[in-house]
C-alpha cells in the first residue's frame, strides 16, 4: 500500500549552499502543533458538538456535585409531603412516598451515568481487544470474527432479560443487592455490545499493518505486544473514541429500558429508567414526575450523541480544516 | 446469486443450533422452579411425577434433543395438518408452556397478528416519512429543513420509546378531554373486532399512539441512511453527465440519484426488520400491547422456559433470515456485488 499523501523531500541542503541557495528551506513561521490541537480546533467549530459537550459535562457536575448544594436524603420518607407539585421546599416535587425528587433525580443520574459509563468501558476494551487481535493476528481472524457474527445474530434485549433475571440472585447473595445488581447490568451490557467496536477497530488494524512504519518498527525487532501498545492503538484510537460516545448513549438508554421493564435495579435504588417507571403509575396525578426523568435520560443521549458527531468529524482528517 | 444463496443457508444451520444451544444453557442456569406455584398440600412424590411430566428429570442433551425434535420435527407437522387438514402430528407431543400447559405455537400465533399490525405498520409509516425528508435534506444539503431534519432525526433515536410513549399517553389519555377528537387510548384492546366504519376508526385510534412511537423512532435512523446515501451519489461524475446532457433536475434527482441511493438502504430497511421486533417489546409493553414481547416478558418474569426458549429463537431465526435477505438484496439490486 502506498501513501498518497507522501512526497521524496528534498535532500536537505548543506551549510555552504543554505546561506546563499537558490532555494532556501522556508522557516516555518509557527511551532508545530500536535494531533490533538488540531482536532480540538476542529471540534470547536462544530457547534452541535459543542453544546452537546457543554450540556453533558453540565449534568455530570449537577449529578455528582449537585448533592453537596443540595443535601437532602434521597430516600428520606415524609409521609405529611407526599405526591406533592413543585414547591419552595421540593423544587421537583415529591413522590408517593414524600421523598424529594430533585436528590433522587441526582442519586438516580449517578447510578444511570456510572452504569453508561462502566459499561461502556468494558464494551469497548472487549470491541478494542477483540479487534486488534482479529486484525493484527491472521490465525485468530477467522474464529473471533465468526464469534462476532454469532453475537451479532443473537437477539439482544432478549437475552439481556434472560440473563438480569437469571443471575440476579446469585450475584446478590455475593456481593450485596447494589454492587451485585450493578456488576450483573453493566457486564450484560457490556457483553452485548461490544461487537460494533470490533468491527471497525479489526478493519482499521488491517489497513494499518501493512503500512510502512509497522514494517520499519518490526525490523527494528519490535515486540509483537509493543507493536500493538506503540503503533497500533494509538492510531486506531479515533474510532474507539467516537464508539465510547455512541456506547454511552447505547448503555444509558438500555439500562433505562431494563429499569422500565421492572427488570434493573430494585425500587428503593433510584436511577433514571426506575424513576420513569415508578412514576407511570401516579401519571394522572403527577405528570410531570414522568416528564422530568425522560428529559435527563433523553438529553443525556441526546448531548452524547452530538458529542459523537463532533468528535468522528473532528478525528477524521480528511474533514479537518474544511 | 443462487450458489450464494446455498452457501449462506447452510451456514445459517450451525449459526442458528449454536444459538440455540446458548440460549438452552442460559435457560439451564436458571434458579426458578416450575413447581413453585404449586400449592404445598400436594405431597412430593406427586410433585416429583409433576415435575418429569414437564420432562424435568431427564439429561440436559436429552431435554434439549427433544425440544430441538419438537421445534424442527413436530411443529411444521403441525403447521402442515392445519393447512392441509392431514395427520401427521397427532399424539406427537408439542412444545408446551409450563404457564398455560398448552403448545406454545398455539399462543405464538394468537399473539402474532397484534405484533404484526402494530411493528409491521409502524415500520412501513416510519419507512414512507423517512425518505421523502432523507431524500429532500441532502437535495437541499446545509438548509433550514436539513439543520431541522438533523435536529429531530438526533432527538428521534436520543428519546428512547418509553418515554416518547408515556408522554403521549400523558399529553393525549391523561390530559386531554375525554370526549375531544385528540383523546386517544392509552390500551390497546385485542378484543376489538374491525365489522364497520365505527369500529375501524376505533382500532385506527388505538393504534395511532404505538405506531407514532415506533414510526418516530425507525424514521429518524432510516432517514439518516438515506440522506448520507443520497449525498454519496449526489456528488457522483454520472449525475453531472446527466445534467450536462440535459436531464431535467427531477429525472436526474429522482431516477438517477434516488434508484442508486435506495440500493443500501433497503438493506437497512430489511436488516432492521428484526430489531424492530427486538425493541417493540418495550412499546408493547408501555400500551399493553399483547404481542410477542409482552408474552416474552411474562414469560420470563413467570419462569416459562420453554416459551422463552422458543420465543428468543424465533427472535434469531428473523435476525439471521433477514441478515441473508439483506445481502441477497443487495447482490441483486446492485450488479456490481459479486460475492462469488
Amino acid at each position: 500500500m502506498t501513501e498518497p499523501t507522501h512526497t521524496p523531500k528534498p535532500v536537505a541542503p548543506t551549510g555552504a549552499t543554505l546561506a546563499g541557495g537558490p532555494l532556501p528551506e522556508p522557516m516555518p513561521s509557527a511551532p508545530p502543533r500536535s494531533q490533538w490541537v488540531d482536532v480540538w480546533h476542529q471540534f470547536r467549530h462544530h457547534k452541535g458538538a459543542m453544546a452537546g459537550g457543554i450540556v453533558f459535562l453540565f449534568i455530570v457536575l449537577a449529578v455528582f456535585l449537585g448533592p453537596y448544594l443540595w443535601d437532602l436524603d434521597p430516600s428520606k420518607i415524609d409521609f405529611r409531603a407526599r405526591n406533592n407539585g413543585p414547591t419552595w421546599a421540593h423544587p421537583f416535587g415529591t413522590d408517593q412516598l414524600g421523598r424529594d425528587m430533585m436528590a433522587r433525580l441526582m442519586a438516580g443520574g449517578q447510578v444511570s451515568l456510572a452504569v453508561g459509563i462502566t459499561a461502556m468501558l468494558l464494551a469497548l476494551f472487549l470491541g478494542s481487544l477483540v479487534g486488534i487481535l482479529a486484525g493484527y493476528f491472521r490465525r485468530l481472524d477467522n474464529i473471533l470474527m465468526r464469534i462476532t457474527d454469532l453475537f451479532l445474530a443473537l437477539p439482544l434485549l432478549p437475552l439481556l432479560l434472560v440473563m438480569v433475571l437469571l443471575f440476579r440472585e446469585p450475584l446478590s447473595a455475593t456481593f450485596g443487592i447494589e454492587t451485585g445488581i450493578f456488576i450483573l447490568i453493566v457486564t450484560a451490557i457490556g457483553v452485548t455490545s461490544w461487537m460494533p467496536t470490533a468491527r471497525i477497530v479489526r478493519g482499521d488494524v488491517l489497513a494499518l499493518k501493512e503500512r510502512e512504519f509497522v514494517l520499519a518498527a518490526r525490523s527494528i525487532g519490535t515486540t509483537n505486544l509493543m507493536m500493538i501498545l506503540r503503533h497500533i492503538l494509538p492510531n486506531v484510537i479515533s474510532p474507539i473514541v467516537v464508539s465510547a460516545t455512541l456506547g454511552i448513549a447505547n448503555a444509558i438508554i438500555t439500562e433505562s429500558a431494563l429499569s422500565f421493564l421492572g427488570l434493573g435495579f430494585p425500587p428503593d435504588f433510584p436511577t433514571w429508567g426506575r424513576l420513569l417507571f415508578d412514576a407511570v403509575d401516579y401519571m394522572q396525578q403527577n405528570p410531570e414526575r414522568v416528564v422530568m426523568p425522560g428529559i435527563a435520560i433523553s438529553l443525556t443521549v441526546l448531548s452524547v450523541n452530538y458529542l459523537g458527531d463532533g468528535l468522528r468529524d473532528a478525528l477524521d482528517p480528511r474533514i479537518r480544516g474544511r | 446469486m443462487l450458489n450464494f444463496t446455498i452457501r449462506r443457508l447452510i451456514i445459517a444451520v450451525p449459526t442458528l443450533l449454536f444459538i440455540a444451544v446458548v440460549i438452552f444453557g442460559l435457560l439451564q442456569l436458571a434458579p426458578g422452579d416450575p413447581m413453585a406455584q404449586v400449592p404445598l398440600t400436594v405431597p412430593p412424590e406427586v410433585k416429583e411425577r409433576m415435575r418429569e411430566a414437564l420432562g424435568l428429570g431427564q439429561p440436559i442433551h436429552i431435554q434439549f434433543w427433544k425440544w430441538l425434535v419438537q421445534f424442527f420435527w413436530v411443529e411444521p407437522q403441525v403447521l402442515i395438518d392445519h393447512i392441509f387438514g392431514s395427520h401427521f402430528a397427532d399424539g406427537k407431543l408439542r412444545v408446551l408452556s409450563w404457564q398455560t400447559r398448552s403448545p406454545v405455537m398455539d399462543i405464538v400465533v394468537q399473539r402474532m397478528p397484534q405484533t404484526l399490525w402494530v411493528v409491521g405498520m409502524s415500520y412501513i409509516v416510519g419507512i414512507l416519512i423517512a425518505l421523502p425528508i432523507g431524500i429532500y435534506s441532502a437535495y437541499r444539503q446545509y438548509s433550514i429543513f436539513d439543520q431541522l431534519g438533523t435536529f429531530i432525526a438526533m432527538i428521534g433515536f436520543s428519546v428512547p420509546t418509553f418515554f416518547t410513549g408515556v408522554l403521549l399517553i400523558v399529553i393525549f389519555s391523561v390530559n386531554m378531554d375525554h370526549g375531544s377528537f385528540w383523546w386517544f387510548p392509552s390500551i390497546y384492546d385485542t378484543t376489538l373486532k374491525v365489522t364497520d366504519w365505527a369500529s375501524f376508526g376505533q382500532q385506527i385510534r388505538q393504534m395511532a399512539m404505538p405506531v407514532t412511537v415506533l414510526a418516530l423512532y425507525n424514521a429518524a435512523q432510516i432517514s439518516r441512511f438515506m440522506r448520507a446515501s443520497m449525498l454519496d451519489n449526489l456528488n457522483q461524475d454520472y449525475v453531472r453527465t446527466a445534467r450536462a446532457k440535459g436531464v431535467g433536475e427531477r429525472a436526474v434527482v429522482m431516477v438517477h440519484v434516488l434508484r442508486n441511493s435506495l440500493i443500501p438502504v433497503v438493506t437497512v430497511i430489511a436488516l432492521g426488520v428484526p430489531q424492530v421486533f427486538g425493541g417493540a417489546i418495550i412499546t408493547e409493553q408501555v400500551f399493553k400491547v399483547n404481542g410477542l414481547g409482552q408474552l416474552l416478558i411474562g414469560a420470563i418474569e413467570a419462569n416459562d422456559l420453554p416459551m422463552v426458549q422458543t420465543l428468543t429463537f424465533i427472535f434469531a431465526v428473523l435476525i439471521v433470515l433477514f441478515n441473508l435477505i439483506a445481502d441477497v438484496l443487495y447482490g441483486i439490486l446492485d450488479p456490481r456485488i459479486r460475492y462469488d
